[in-house]
C-alpha cells in the first residue's frame, strides 16, 4: 500500500508540473458546457416560410398575419404565381414553401373543404417534422378562428371533447438545456478521465520509464490504480466544476443528493477509465491509444441516449447498451439531478456500473505484463 | 573464485521472437562480486539476453537462475533484488533529483528514515546536493547517467544490470561514470554490463562477446588478449570476427 | 521527383504495416454510419408509461387499448392512486403517465367533456413534447372515429409534401455529416499527430536534413492521408447508398470535386495544427477541441444552425465543416449544380489558401 502512495505523489506532482493539463482541467469545461450545451437544441426557434398568395382575399391575409405574428417563422410573402419557390428552397433560402391558391376564400365558402399546399424542406427530417407540426397547429388554429367568425359564435364547439392536459415535471417549461447540461457534464467527465489517464499510460511505454518501473517489484494492480486515482480525481473537480457551470448559466436546479451523484460518478470512472487503461496496456503509441478510445467513446456517446431516446432505438441496439457505461450514467445523471432519484430508485444501474468497473479494472490489470 | 558464489546461472537458455532466434543456447555463471561484460555488435542479442535475466522477457527454453531464483516462475521475485538501469536510463525528466530518488526509495520499500540518510548520502556522493530541487531534465548528460545508476542500486540489490548505460558521453565522463561501478562491486555488488565500447571491455573482470545470438568467447580481457595475440579489445574483436566469417 | 514518390511509398508502408491503424481507419467510418443511420432516431417506438385510471369504464379501456396498439406506447404499470407517479418516475424508465379523471365516460356522456391529463417526463423535453402531442392526437382520433359521420364546416386540410427526402429518413443528414466529421479526423487530427509524432521523436531532424525539400517532406506525409480521405468519402456515399437509400441526385464530378476541396482544406488545417503543437498530447487536445466537437455541433451535422444563439451562429462561419455540409446537401440531396454553390466552394478555397499560408510562415519560422 505504501508503494501506491509514492506512485500517487510522483503522478500529481507531474500533472501539476504540465502545463497542458491546466487548461484542459479549468478551461475545457467551460468552454464545453457553454458552447455545447447553447448548440445543441432541437428546440425550433425560426424557420423560413416563403408563402405564394395567389388569393390576395381577406381569408388568406389573414393567413399570412397569423404567419407573421408567429415568432417561429420568419415570412417572405410573394404574389406572383410565376414565382419560381422551388428555387429558393434549393438554394437554401427558404425552409417551407406555402402556397395559397386562386380563389381559396371562395371555395372554403362554396364546398365547405380546402386543402392547403405546403412543401417543406426535409433533407433535417426532425426539423422538418417540427415545422410541419407547428405549421399544422398554426393552420388548425386559424381554421377554427375562421369558422367560428364565419358562423358567428365565440367558439365552434364539437358534439363531445376530451381535453388533454400535458404536464410537464421536473422542467415545466421545457427547457433543453436542463436536458443538454446533465449530459454534457458526463461526457466531459468521461473524455478527461478516459483519455488522460490512457495518454499518460502509453507516453511511459514510448518515453522508457514504463521499462524501469517493470523491473521494480511493483504489484501490477498497484501500477493501474496509480494510473486511475489522479485523472479520477480531475474529472470529479471537472464535473464539479461543470455542475457550478450549469447552476450559474443554465440555472439548472439541482434536486438529488450530491453524495449520491459524486459515488455514482467514481463508480462510472471506474469503468471507462479501465477500458481506457485497457487500450492502452495493449497499445505502443499515443496514436494508437488516441483512436481507439475515441473509436469506442463515438459508440458509447451516440448510443447513451445523450441526443436521442434509448427506447428509439432498434431493440439489437437497446440491447448492446447495456455493455455501454454511458448509457447507465446518463439515466442516473438525469434522474439524480432533476428528479432527485436516491440510490435506491437506480440500484440496478449501480450494481451494474460497479460490476463494469470491477470487469474492466481487472482486465487492465490482468493484460498489463511486467515485461518489456 | 568459487563455484558456491555463482549468483547467475544460465545454461542452454533460448530466445526466440516467431521463427528468430534472438538468442542461441547461452550458457555461462556469473559470480558475486565480478563485473561481468557482455560484449557485441547492435543486434547480437545483448540486450535481449539481459531483459531476460532481469525477468522483462520469458525466455523461450533452457535454464536460468538469477540471485537463487528461478528465472521462469520466479520473475517478480528476482525483481527484488536486482537492479536495471537501460541505455535511455529512464528516469523521469519532469520530476526533481530528490523527487526520483524518493520515488525509486518508495517503490523498493525504503524506510522513510532510511531513505533520508541514503538521499543525503547519495546527493553528496555525486555533488548533487546543491541542484536537489532541478528537474532531472536540466541535468547534463553525464549526471543523470550517474544518478540513474545510483537509483539503480538504492536498494542495495544483489545483482546490477547495466544496459549500454554509458551511450553517448565523451570518455572522460565515462571513466568517472566506471569509478561509480567500481564502488558498487567493491560493496559486492554483482555488476552485468552490455555494451559495444571496447574501452570499456577492458574494465570488466571477465566478458563474454556474442555474435548473431551466440557466444563466441568468454574469458578475462587478459587471457582474451593473449588468445587472439591482441594489444586491445578492440583487436579481440576484430580477430574474432574475421575467424567467424 | 523521384525521391518524392520513394519517400510517399514509404509513409504508406508505414500506415499499412500496422493492422489497428488500418481497423482504425476503415472501421471508424463504416460503424459510425451504421450508428447515425439505425440508432439515432428521434422516432417515438414502445416508450414506456404508466396508467392510472380513476374511471375504469368502457371508454377509458377503449382509448387506453387505442394508445397501446398504436405501437408508440408500451404499458410499465398501472397505478393505484396520485402518491405513486413520483416515485415511478424517479426509476427512470417510465416516460409519461395517463391519468383518467373519476367517471370519464359518464361526465363525456353527460357533460361531453372529459379531462385526460398527461403527465410527462420532461428531463428529456423534446422526448416529453413529442409523447405528449402523440397521446393527444391518439385520443383525438379516437373521437373522430366514434363520430364518423359528423362533418366539420369550413374545414381546411393542409397537405405537406417532404421535398428531398420523402420517407423522413435520418440517414439523408447524417450522410453528409459523417462523411464531414470523418474526413476531418483522417486527415486534420491523423497529419497533424504524425507529423508532430516526428518532431516529438526527432525523427523529424532527421528527415530535414536529408536531401529531401522541406515541402516535399510535407507532401509526403500528407499523401497517404488524401488517398486514404478519398477512399473513405466514396466507401460513405456508396454505403449510403446502398443501406440507407440516400442518393447522389446531382452531378458525381461535381460531389467528387466538393469531397477533394474539402480534403484540401482538412490537410491544410492538419499541417497548421502541427506547426502550432507542441507535442502529440497538445495536437490531440487542439485537434479535439477545435475541430471534432465543433464539427459536430457548430456545423449544422445534427443540430440546424438556425436554432443556435447569434454568437453561436456567428461561429458557425468559421467552420469548414458547415461549408462542406451545405455544399453535399446542396449537390447529393438537392441536385443542383455548380452555380448554387460557388459561395461555399470559394470560401472553401480562401480557407485552405489561408491555413496554407500562415503553416508555412510559422514552419520557415522555425527553420531559421
Amino acid at each position: 500500500m505504501k508503494i501506491l502512495r509514492y506512485l500517487l505523489q510522483k503522478e500529481f506532482i507531474q500533472i501539476i508540473r504540465n502545463k497542458s493539463m491546466w487548461p484542459i482541467i479549468f478551461v475545457m469545461p467551460i468552454v464545453q458546457m457553454l458552447i455545447l450545451v447553447n448548440a445543441a437544441t432541437l428546440e425550433l426557434k425560426k424557420s423560413d416560410v416563403l408563402v405564394v398568395d395567389q388569393d390576395m382575399s381577406d381569408a388568406s391575409r389573414q393567413l399570412v398575419n397569423k404567419l407573421e405574428g408567429n415568432p417561429f417563422f420568419k415570412v417572405i410573402q410573394v404574389n406572383d404565381a410565376d414565382f419560381d419557390a422551388d428555387d429558393q428552397l434549393l438554394k437554401g433560402k427558404a425552409n417551407v414553401v406555402l402556397d395559397i391558391p386562386q380563389n381559396f376564400e371562395r371555395d372554403l365558402r362554396r364546398d365547405n373543404k380546402v386543402s392547403l399546399q405546403l412543401r417543406v424542406d426535409a433533407i433535417n427530417s426532425m426539423s422538418a417534422e417540427l415545422t410541419w407540426s407547428y405549421m399544422n397547429s398554426l393552420i388548425r388554429d386559424y381554421n377554427n378562428n375562421l369558422r367560428a367568425s364565419w358562423m358567428g359564435v365565440s367558439k365552434f364547439d364539437p358534439p363531445q371533447q376530451i381535453v388533454v392536459s400535458p404536464r410537464y415535471w421536473y422542467n415545466p417549461t421545457l427547457i433543453y438545456a436542463f436536458y443538454m447540461a446533465p449530459g454534457v457534464m458526463v461526457i466531459l467527465v468521461t473524455v478527461v478521465g478516459m483519455f488522460l489517464s490512457a495518454v499518460n499510460l502509453v507516453r511511459e511505454k514510448e518515453i522508457g520509464t514504463m521499462e524501469q518501473l517493470n523491473v521494480t517489484p511493483i504489484k501490477k494492480y498497484q501500477f493501474i490504480a496509480a494510473k486511475m486515482i489522479p485523472f479520477l480525481v480531475i474529472a470529479l473537480v471537472v464535473l464539479s466544476f461543470g455542475l457550478l457551470i450549469a447552476k450559474l448559466v443554465f440555472n439548472l436546479p439541482f434536486h438529488g443528493n450530491l453524495l449520491v451523484l459524486y459515488g455514482f460518478t467514481t463508480v462510472f470512472l471506474l469503468g471507462v477509465m479501465g477500458l481506457g487503461l485497457f487500450i492502452s496496456v495493449v497499445s505502443d503509441t499515443q496514436q494508437q491509444v488516441f483512436f481507439l478510445s475515441y473509436f469506442f467513446l463515438l459508440i458509447f456517446i451516440l448510443m447513451s441516449g445523450l441526443f436521442t431516446p434509448v427506447e428509439s432505438m432498434p431493440k439489437w441496439a437497446q440491447l448492446l447498451d447495456h455493455l455501454n457505461p454511458l448509457y447507465y450514467m446518463m439515466k442516473v445523471i438525469r434522474n439524480v439531478v432533476l428528479k432527485g432519484s436516491g440510490f435506491f430508485d437506480l440500484k440496478y444501474e449501480f450494481l451494474s456500473m460497479l460490476g463494469y468497473g470491477v470487469v474492466m479494472f481487472s482486465l487492465a490489470v490482468m493484460r498489463y505484463r511486467k515485461t518489456a | 573464485m568459487e563455484k558456491e558464489n555463482t549468483v547467475i546461472r544460465v545454461r542452454d537458455l533460448v530466445k526466440k521472437f516467431g521463427h528468430f532466434v534472438a538468442d542461441d543456447h547461452l550458457s555461462f555463471d556469473v559470480y558475486k562480486g565480478e563485473i561481468f561484460g557482455f560484449l557485441g555488435a547492435n543486434g547480437a542479442g545483448k540486450t535481449t539476453a539481459i531483459r531476460m535475466l532481469c525477468g522483462l522477457l520469458e525466455p523461450t527454453s533452457g535454464e536460468l537462475t538469477v540471485a537463487g531464483l528461478d528465472g521462469f516462475k520466479q520473475r517478480e521475485a528476482i525483481k527484488r533484488r536486482i537492479g536495471y538501469m537501460s541505455q535511455k536510463f529512464s528516469l523521469y525528466e519532469d520530476l526533481t533529483v530528490h523527487e526520483n530518488i524518493r520515488l525509486f526509495a518508495g517503490i523498493y520499500g525504503i524506510p522513510t528514515r532510511i531513505r533520508r540518510e541514503k538521499t543525503e548520502e547519495l546527493l553528496e556522493k555525486l555533488e548533487l546536493t546543491s541542484a536537489r530541487k532541478k528537474l532531472v531534465r536540466d541535468l547534463p548528460l553525464g549526471w543523470k547517467q550517474k544518478l540513474a545508476f545510483s537509483l539503480a542500486i538504492i536498494h542495495d540489490p544483489s545483482i546490477v544490470f547495466l544496459d549500454e548505460p554509458s551511450g553517448g558521453v565523451d570518455p572522460v565522463t565515462r571513466r568517472r561514470f566506471w569509478d561509480l561501478i567500481y564502488e558498487a562491486a567493491h560493496e559486492g555488488i554483482t555488476v552485468f554490463v552490455t555494451t559495444h565500447y571496447m574501452d570499456e571491455a577492458e574494465y570488466c573482470d571477465r566478458v563474454a562477446i556474442m555474435s548473431a545470438g551466440k557466444i563466441v568467447a568468454l574469458d578475462t580481457p587478459e587471457a582474451l588478449k593473449k588468445e587472439w595475440d591482441a594489444t586491445s579489445m578492440d583487436g579481440v574483436f576484430l580477430k574474432l570476427a574475421r575467424s567467424n566469417e | 521527383m523521384k525521391q518524392l514518390l520513394g519517400f510517399i511509398r514509404k509513409e504508406f508502408r508505414h500506415i499499412f504495416r500496422d493492422p489497428r491503424t488500418m481497423i482504425i481507419l476503415f472501421g471508424i467510418p463504416i460503424v459510425q454510419l451504421l450508428l447515425f443511420g439505425y440508432v439515432i432516431t428521434t422516432e417515438i417506438k414502445d416508450a414506456h408509461i404508466a396508467i392510472l385510471d380513476k374511471s375504469n369504464d368502457e371508454v377509458t379501456r377503449e382509448i387506453t387499448h387505442k394508445l397501446l396498439s398504436s405501437g408508440y406506447f408500451k404499458l410499465d404499470a398501472m397505478l393505484d392512486n396520485d402518491g405513486q407517479i413520483d416515485n415511478i418516475f424517479r426509476k427512470g424508465n417510465i416516460k409519461e403517465v395517463v391519468v383518467f379523471q373519476q367517471d370519464f365516460g359518464k361526465k363525456l356522456e353527460r357533460d361531453g367533456k372529459a379531462d385526460v391529463q398527461v403527465i410527462a417526463d420532461a428531463s428529456d423535453p423534446n422526448t416529453a413534447q413529442l409523447l405528449s402531442n402523440y397521446t393527444n392526437a391518439i385520443v383525438q382520433d379516437y373521437l373522430q372515429k366514434k363520430f364518423i359521420n359528423y362533418h366539420i364546416p369550413y374545414e381546411i386540410k393542409p397537405q405537406v409534401r417532404m421535398l428531398f427526402n420523402e420517407s423522413l429518413k435520418g440517414a439523408f443528414m447524417y450522410v453528409p455529416g459523417t462523411m464531414a466529421l470523418i474526413l476531418i479526423i483522417i486527415s486534420a487530427m491523423m497529419t497533424s499527430i504524425t507529423i508532430v509524432r516526428e518532431k516529438e521523436m526527432g525523427t523529424m531532424e532527421i528527415l530535414l536534413v536529408s536531401p529531401l525539400k522541406s515541402h516535399h517532406i510535407i507532401i509526403g506525409k500528407v499523401t497517404p492521408y488524401l488517398i486514404l480521405s478519398v477512399i473513405n468519402a466514396i466507401t460513405i456515399v456508396v454505403l449510403g447508398n446502398l443501406v440507407f437509400g440516400v442518393p447522389v441526385r446531382g452531378s458525381l464530378i461535381l460531389l467528387m470535386f466538393v469531397v477533394i476541396l474539402y480534403i484540401m482544406l482538412a490537410l491544410s488545417l492538419g499541417i497548421l495544427i502541427s506547426t502550432i503543437a507542441a507535442s502529440q498530447f497538445s495536437a490531440m487536445f487542439v485537434s479535439i477541441m477545435a475541430l471534432m466537437l465543433p464539427t459536430m455541433l457548430l456545423s449544422g451535422f445534427i443540430y440546424p444552425i438556425d436554432n443556435m444563439p447569434v454568437v453561436l451562429q456567428v461561429l458557425s462561419n468559421i467552420m469548414p465543416a458547415r461549408w462542406f455540409i451545405e455544399a453535399v446537401k446542396a449537390v447529393m440531396l438537392k441536385g443542383v449544380g455548380a452555380g448554387y454553390i460557388w459561395k461555399q466552394l470559394l470560401i472553401m478555397t480562401g480557407m485552405t489558401a489561408v491555413f496554407l499560408v500562415i503553416s508555412m510562415k510559422k514552419f520557415k519560422l522555425r527553420l531559421e
